[in-house]
C-alpha cells in the first residue's frame, strides 16, 4: 500500500507531462504553440487569487499571533491526543466546506508555521487538495438556475467533506509516520 | 458566513492580543499575513502557467472529449432519470473530466450548462431535482488527479518532496467522492416516491 501510494506520487506528474504532448503530437496538434497559448491564462489565474488570499492570510495571521488559535486548538487537544491526531489541523474541518480562500490561507499558514514536510503540513495539504468548497459550489450551481430549495444536497456535500477529512488524516498517518 | 468568519478572526485576535497587553503583535501579523498572501500567489504563477499550458495541449488533442467518453457509463449510472441522449449528460461528462484534470475554471461553466439543461426537465423549477443533487454531490467532492496549487505552495516553502501528497490526496478524494455518491443514492431512494408498478396496458386505457 505504502509503495503503491508513493509510486503514484512520484510517477503521476512526469508521466502526465510526457504523455500529453506526445499524444497531442501524434494527433498533429502544434504542441508548443498550444502550450504557450494556454499558459497565458496561468498568470491571470494566479494574480486573481491575491485579494482573497491576502484578506484571509491577514485574518488568520492576526488570529494566530494573538494566541487565540493556540487556545482554540488546546480545547480540542485532549480528545485528539488519544488518537495521536495533531489538533492544529482541526480548524480546517470547519473552514474547508465554507471558504476556499480561507482554508487555502489556513493551509498555507500551517505549512509556513510547521513546515511542508511535517505531518501537519502533509495532512493539511491532503485535506485542502481532496475536496472542493461545498458552500461555494452549492451557491454557484443552484444560483445559476434559480433553485431555492436544495433538498439534501448540502447534507450530502458536508457528509462527503467530513469523510474526506477523516480519510486524509488516517491515510497521512499511515503513510507518513 | 465568510464575512462572519473573517471579522471573527480579526476581532478575537485583536481582543486576545490586547488582553495580554501586547496589542502590537496585531500590526506585525497584518503585514506578515499580507506579505505571505502575495508571495504565495506569486509562487503559484510558475506552476499555473506551466500546468494550464499542458492542459491546453490536452484540450487541443481532444483528450478532454476522450476522457468524457470514458466516463459515459459512470455518468449514465449516476443519472438514471436523465434520458440517454439528453444534452445534459454531455455537459456533465465535460464537467467531470475538467474536474479530474484540476481545471476548475473550465469545470464550472460546464457544470452550470449541465444545471441549465437539467432545469429544463425539472418539474418544479425552484426545487432541486435528484439529478441536480447528484451533479452537486460529485462537484463538491470533485476527484482531483493532480493538486497543482498545493504542490506549488509546498514548493514555495521549500518542501523536499512537493509532490509526495499526490497519492494521499488521490485516495482521500476518491473516498470522499464514493461517500458523496453513496449518500446521494441513499437520499435519492428516501426522497423519491417508490415507483408504482406499471399497470397492464388495457387497464390504463380503461381508466383513461
Amino acid at each position: 500500500m505504502y509503495a503503491l501510494i508513493s509510486t503514484i506520487s512520484t510517477w503521476a506528474i512526469p508521466a502526465i507531462i510526457v504523455f500529453i504532448p506526445l499524444y497531442a503530437y501524434f494527433k498533429r496538434v502544434p504542441v508548443y504553440e498550444s502550450f504557450v497559448e494556454g499558459a497565458k491564462d496561468g498568470f491571470q489565474t494566479s494574480i486573481n487569487i491575491i485579494p482573497t488570499l491576502v484578506g484571509m492570510m491577514v485574518a488568520i495571521s492576526v488570529f494566530r499571533a494573538s494566541g487565540a488559535m493556540d487556545w482554540i486548538v488546546s480545547l480540542m487537544r485532549p480528545l485528539l491526543d488519544l488518537f495521536g491526531v495533531p489538533g492544529e489541523v482541526m480548524p480546517l474541518a470547519f473552514l474547508r466546506p465554507i471558504t476556499g480562500a480561507g482554508s487555502l490561507a489556513f493551509t498555507t499558514d500551517l505549512i509556513k508555521t510547521f513546515g511542508p514536510d511535517s505531518l501537519i503540513g502533509r495532512i493539511a495539504s491532503t485535506i485542502q487538495g481532496s475536496t472542493d468548497t461545498t458552500l461555494y459550489v452549492l451557491t454557484v450551481y443552484f444560483g445559476a438556475v434559480g433553485i431555492r430549495k436544495g433538498r439534501y444536497a448540502l447534507k450530502v456535500g458536508l457528509f462527503s467533506d467530513m469523510v474526506g477529512f477523516v480519510a486524509a488524516i488516517v491515510i497521512c498517518m499511515i503513510i507518513f509516520t | 458566513m465568510i464575512n462572519v468568519i473573517w471579522i471573527f478572526m480579526l476581532v478575537v485576535g485583536f481582543v486576545a492580543a490586547a488582553a495580554q497587553g501586547r496589542v502590537e503583535v496585531v500590526t506585525e501579523a497584518v503585514f506578515d499575513g499580507a506579505k505571505t498572501g502575495v508571495s504565495v500567489s506569486f509562487g503559484l504563477i510558475s506552476i499555473m502557467v506551466f500546468w494550464l499550458g499542458m492542459m491546453r495541449i490536452a484540450e487541443d488533442a481532444g483528450l478532454l472529449q476522450r476522457l468524457a467518453k470514458l466516463l459515459g457509463p459512470i455518468v449514465r449510472y449516476l443519472f438514471p432519470d436523465v434520458p440517454r441522449n439528453h444534452p445534459a449528460l454531455g455537459f456533465i461528462m465535460s464537467n467531470m473530466s475538467a474536474n479530474l484534470l484540476g481545471l476548475g475554471n473550465a469545470a464550472t461553466p460546464m457544470g452550470i450548462r449541465a444545471m441549465q439543461e437539467l432545469q429544463k426537465i425539472n418539474p418544479d423549477k425552484s426545487v432541486a431535482s435528484p439529478a441536480m443533487c447528484t451533479l452537486l454531490a460529485i462537484n463538491t467532492s470533485s476527484i482531483t488527479l493532480i493538486p497543482t496549487t498545493l504542490i506549488a505552495i509546498r514548493m514555495n516553502f521549500g518542501s523536499a518532496h512537493p509532490a509526495e501528497i499526490v497519492g494521499t490526496t488521490l485516495i482521500a478524494t476518491i473516498i470522499a467522492t464514493i461517500a458523496a455518491i453513496l449518500a446521494d443514492r441513499w437520499y435519492r431512494s428516501r426522497h423519491t416516491p417508490p415507483i408504482v408498478p406499471s399497470l397492464p396496458q388495457q387497464d390504463q386505457a380503461a381508466a383513461g
